[in-house]
């Protein structure tokens, strides 16, 4: 479903800002496959994220969505297959435009735009169950502005309007890191049902490890740039996080031991 | 100071507020829609006149030259628009150089004169300072510019209501998500840099008419004038204004209160020289009023409060 050949990408290259973000990301994905991705800050898991959306172009290797090479594709070509939710519950939802108004511009990802209505009264139907499953009560407010929703509500949002087109990948981006335990919770458990129930392939981002561990089929770590442990199946199913720490120690030398993971 | 001449002024700051009006829901779609401040339209507020009165010199009837002048508007969007998306210049800059290179078009536009003169006499203008009293109400200047307004509101309604009118919106209010969910976000802003300036060059072809003659500096400081009126509409009708067509009357209304407080201190005895710095002032003290009670007067109880008596 996704095929990463020798990623890299520099940051401000020839500068005294020079940052090899991903020095050599390789990586499958079958379908339905469900990826954890852990990691220390710069390790290069957002910047993985980025370079599958198109966020900005690569500077070596080759994207392989679902047999399509994306590589030079724009971002908002490569939408068509993608379903994203960010780590800032403001990035994934227009503010000053509905609720509805926002799952109608999502249900139209891939599709040109017309000039036929934005919204038709057969899909609020279809809006108003699919909201139902977040359990949030947004199914009796359709016409409110997203701007008035709390954080968890706008990431629960996002992650209906990432879905609501199927997409060949869901790339979630550390998106409950923001929110309250409770609320992180009930999103992490809706994407389980998403995901489960419409079979997708996705990739989650955490700085949970016991997330990590208990979500998802398979899990990888990154360090500086490269994938450094990938586990998959009953084996993964069976790690702990003290498993966990001690790849991160011998990864790193040690240098882990007051990151912000610790205490997850 | 005679009471009588501000009351015979009324109609015609009217009939100007409201062609303002149009030239300011033109600025709305980039400034509120968009969010961006696009200057472009200090250029095409006159190229659209200019347009407008040199093909009516030439014989053409005003629907033509009007049409003419909204698509030149919007040839000039759109060289904004490029350069602020295929070339990277920051949208201020972008509006900046198109409107400067304006100036030299539009003088060519008028056969290398500053101003090019139209008599209502000789040519069938639709509408003219001359026909606001005394005339039959269909050849009212006021009515027709209000249908004009009219007109206008209901197709940017019905507009922004489609798929692609969504997708503009969208770009405007988060350029993240609008990519996220497949937007072209850079067609999506010279679309509405395009629709804003036909827009605004459509009001010139109106206001060139009704004055009489184009000239090359009738759209100096014409941005601010817009904003203006979009924030005095704002603040006056916002809360009445519950849908999109109602924030848009309300930008015209506020155009045509802007004139008529214009008018009023004309009637005071200002010197019409210093209406611009006015004009500069009351933009400026508007803009910042949000930001100063946002700032300064923000209702939080602080720590061991200041009891309320």
């Amino acid at each position: 479903m996704l095929k990463l050949i020798g990623i890299k990408k520099t940051f401000n290259p020839g500068t005294v800002n020079e940052k090899k973000a991903l020095d050599g990301v390789d990586l499958t994905l079958n379908e339905g496959d469900f990826v954890t991705v852990i990691g220390g800050n710069g390790a290069g898991k957002s910047t993985t994220l980025n370079a599958i959306a198109g966020v900005w172009p690569i500077d070596e290797g080759e994207i392989i969505i679902d047999g399509i090479n994306v590589t030079r594709l724009p971002e908002y070509k490569r939408a068509k297959y993608l379903g994203r939710v960010f780590q800032d519950p403001m990035t994934g939802t227009a503010a000053s435009m509905q609720i509805e108004e926002n799952l109608a511009l999502a249900s139209r990802r891939g599709l040109r735009r017309t000039l036929k209505s934005g919204i038709n009264s057969a899909e609020r139907e279809r809006y108003r169950e699919k909201l139902k499953i977040l359990d949030l009560g947004l199914e009796d407010r359709l016409t409110a502005k997203v701007g008035l929703l709390s954080g968890g509500q706008r990431q629960a949002l996002t992650l209906l309007m990432a879905t609501l087109k199927k997409p060949k990948l869901l790339l979630l981006d550390e998106h409950t890191a923001a929110l309250d335990p409770k609320t992180a919770a009930k999103v992490l458990e809706a994407t389980d049902k998403i995901i489960a129930r419409d079979n997708l392939t996705a990739i989650m981002i955490t700085h949970n490890m016991k997330d990590a561990i208990a979500h998802g089929n398979r899990l990888i770590m990154m360090h500086e740039g490269r994938i450094i442990y990938d586990v998959a199946g009953e084996e993964k199913k069976n790690l702990k996080v003290s498993d966990l720490l001690a790849k991160f120690e011998q990864a790193s030398g040690g240098e882990f031991a007051n990151d912000r993971m610790m205490l997850a | 100071m005679n009471i009588g001449t501000l009351f015979n002024a009324l109609p015609g700051a009217c009939a100007q507020g409201l062609i303002w009006g149009i030239m300011a829901i033109g600025v709305y779609i980039t400034y509120k829609i968009l969010d961006l401040a696009d200057l472009t339209v200090d250029g095409t507020m006159c190229t659209g006149g200019a347009v407008c009165v040199v093909l009516m010199l030439n014989g053409y009837s005003a629907p033509v030259a009007l049409i003419c002048a909204f698509l030149a508007g919007m040839l000039a969007g759109f060289v904004t628009g490029i350069f602020h998306t295929a070339m990277g210049i920051p949208a201020i800059l972008s509006g900046i150089l198109t409107q400067l290179g304006l100036y030299s078009i539009n003088l060519r536009i008028m056969g290398g004169k500053a101003n090019q003169a139209i008599s209502v006499d000789k040519y069938p203008l639709i509408v003219s300072l001359r026909n606001i009293k005394g005339v039959p109400v269909y050849k009212n200047t006021i009515l027709i510019v209000a249908i004009f307004i009219v007109v206008i509101v209901a197709i940017l309604y019905w507009f922004f209501g489609t798929e692609l009118g969504c997708a503009i919106r969208a770009t405007g209010s988060n350029q993240n998500m609008s990519r996220a969910q497949g937007i072209n976000t850079d067609s999506g802003k010279i679309i509405g840099l395009m629709l804003s300036n036909g827009i605004v060059a459509l009001a010139s072809g109106l206001y060139a008419q009704y004055q009489g003659f184009s000239d090359v500096n009738m759209g100096r400081g014409a941005i601010v004038i817009g904003l203006a009126a979009v924030i005095i509409g704002q603040v006056l009708f916002g809360r009445f204004a519950r849908n999109f067509a109602g924030k848009l009357l309300a930008v015209a209304l506020g155009a045509i209160i802007y004139y008529l407080v214009l008018q009023f201190v004309l009637w005071l005895g200002l010197n019409s020289n210093d209406l611009k710095l006015l004009s500069a002032l009351v933009v400026a003290v508007f803009l910042a009023v949000p930001y100063i009670k946002g700032k300064y007067f923000t209702k939080v109880s602080k720590k061991g409060g200041v009891g309320r008596a």
